[in-house]
């Protein structure tokens, strides 16, 4: 065993550890930790396909952004888990009718002629001097523009909705603009008053 | 094996060579800091250990090394006792790839401005945990208000950075400093003014400095995010403030001060530089701390929101067209290979 697959194991024992974690232990804060961990072995696994680019990119955005706001949210929002438990073996057969069915599509799509190993060899490998980041990018901006500028608009468009659904105009909270906290002058803030000293 | 095995040794020593004068910097950045400040309040400042108090960071350690931990009750023992290591690793990890000199840097990676800023923005998880962790209610909104600042100054910090890589056509640290070369008026100072200016400022936003230090604004919320640590905790909290804005200060001074090139083209290039440019960035830090006032929370939010991106988006579209029309002398795309 070469020690590259050495690292994958470990990485991988440990991927499913915290994956597997992360829907079993009591504390959502802790969830969440264990959320972060999957992601940063996931990141290590990429690294290992010499995927540079979307490993750094996974930390950066779903550990360094998406997770922080989840903790955020998590911590903020103190769930009591008891309540929780309650409804466990009303809600199992659903749950293991989702997961049955769910496995059964897993096992039709890797069994299929298309998707078959031998179907899809290993591709060779490149050299130190290929450049992940600028490979990922022409690709993005020739072949696949289109599909990129469409994911953009989606995400435009989610975002506008974002706010416009939360956004709205209460004229009680008292806000300052600081273009006019700025622009307010001596003679409207201060007033010299002249008055003779008092005699004892 | 033997090839792997020294390589492992060079790589160690290596690091090591990194680490253990930052860690010394990181001891007299703290003096640095109280002697600057003293004298621009027209104070001594620490004198009485060693000559002149240069033996202060080295008292004010083994003070703190000799106390005792002290862990509140029902508070999580586990993650109050990881949150200090979390806050540190990512600080200390980022220095893999910053170049002192011409090929002086750990690891050459292509993608390094990319690992660097994924490393900055995994600090907050150490601020976020012992807010959390600590069960006082003190320091969760200081946890809370570092969460918010610093998802808000990634994301300008992240566009600044993005008008870098454009201009300079790479992401590898070295290459970004390599397309400065030409002396001062190459630097990418000039042409990316604006977008300095707002890296800077979220950098120290980022590192929670003075004055964007509402995370443990002592005024509001005692000492916020680690008000309940005590001895080598607190320690390694404040060593991983400190090698945070050492950070800042390095990654100003590659991308946007020409890094380790000298100011004349071609005179004296070396390490020399690139500490003299990481020492005046680390004063700015310091001067800025003894100046301003600290800001208030809802004004931290409209300056990321609503001054800064708005002002990163627009340069990047004038870098943009600069970069197309390759406007001399700066925007010509230096790197190699871009042009196919």
């Amino acid at each position: 065993m070469s020690f590259e697959l050495f690292v994958f194991y470990v990485f991988a024992a440990i991927l499913v550890f915290a994956a597997s974690r992360v829907i079993t232990v009591r504390n959502p804060v802790f969830a969440a930790m264990f959320l972060v961990l999957t992601f940063f072995t996931c990141a290590g696994i990429w690294m290992l396909l010499e995927a540079e680019f979307l490993a750094i990119t996974l930390v950066l955005v779903y550990v360094g952004a998406v997770m922080v706001l989840f903790l955020f949210v998590v911590m903020m929002l103190d769930i009591n888990v008891e309540p929780m438990r309650e409804g466990f073996v009303s809600y199992l057969p659903v749950g293991l009718l989702v997961g049955a069915i769910m496995l059964v599509e897993m096992v039709f799509l890797l069994t299929q002629r298309y998707f078959k190993n031998e179907n899809y060899p290993a591709p060779e490998r490149a050299g130190a001097e290929v450049s992940n980041t600028q490979e990922l990018g022409r690709l993005l901006y020739s072949e696949y523009l289109f599909q990129f500028e469409i994911a953009a608009i989606i995400l435009l468009v989610a975002i506008v909705a974002a706010i416009a659904l939360t956004m709205r105009r209460r004229p009680d909270t008292k806000y300052q603009t600081p273009s006019e906290q700025i622009g307010v002058t001596k003679s409207e803030r201060l007033r010299v008053v002249q008055m003779p000293s008092e005699k004892r | 094996m033997i090839d792997a095995i020294l390589h492992t040794i060079w790589t160690v020593t290596k690091i090591v060579f990194i680490l253990l004068p930052l860690i010394i910097s990181v001891a007299y950045l703290t003096l640095a800091e109280r002697k600057v400040i003293g004298s621009m309040q027209v104070r001594v400042g620490p004198n009485r250990v060693g000559w002149k108090g240069l033996g202060q960071p080295f008292a004010d350690m083994f003070k703190l090394m000799t106390k005792e931990i002290i862990i509140p009750t029902n508070s999580s023992r586990f993650l109050f006792l990881t949150a200090p290591i979390l806050s540190l690793a990512p600080a200390l990890a980022a220095w893999a790839v910053i170049p002192f000199s011409d090929g002086w840097v750990l690891a050459d990676v292509n993608a390094g401005l990319l690992y660097i800023l994924a490393m900055t923005s995994l600090g907050v998880y150490g601020v976020i945990i012992a807010g959390w962790a600590s069960n006082s209610k003190y320091a969760f909104l200081g946890a809370m208000r570092s969460a918010a600042q610093i998802v808000a100054y990634e994301i300008a910090m992240g566009f600044a950075l993005i008008g870098v890589l454009m201009v300079a056509g790479s992401l590898n640290l070295g290459d970004i400093v390599r397309a400065q070369s030409g002396g001062f008026f190459s630097w990418f100072l000039i042409p990316l003014l604006p977008l300095a200016v707002v890296y800077f400022i979220s950098g120290v936003a980022e590192t929670n400095r003075a004055p964007f230090d509402v995370a443990e604004g002592e005024s509001e919320i005692v000492a916020g995010f680690h008000v309940d640590y005590s001895g080598m905790a607190f320690a390694v909290f404040f060593l991983a403030e400190y090698a945070n804005m050492i950070m800042i200060a390095a990654l100003t001074a590659i991308m946007f001060l020409g890094g380790w090139l000298s100011p004349i083209d071609g005179f004296g290039d070396g390490i020399h530089w690139f500490l003299i440019k990481t020492a005046f960035c680390l004063f700015l830090f310091l001067w800025f701390r003894a100046t301003f006032p600290r800001y208030r929370y809802d004004q931290i939010m409209r300056l990321g929101w609503k001054v800064f991106i708005p002002v990163t988006i627009v340069w990047i579209a004038v870098v943009g067209f600069a970069v197309y029309f390759e406007i001399g002398p700066w925007f010509q795309i230096r790197a190699n290979g871009m042009s196919t």
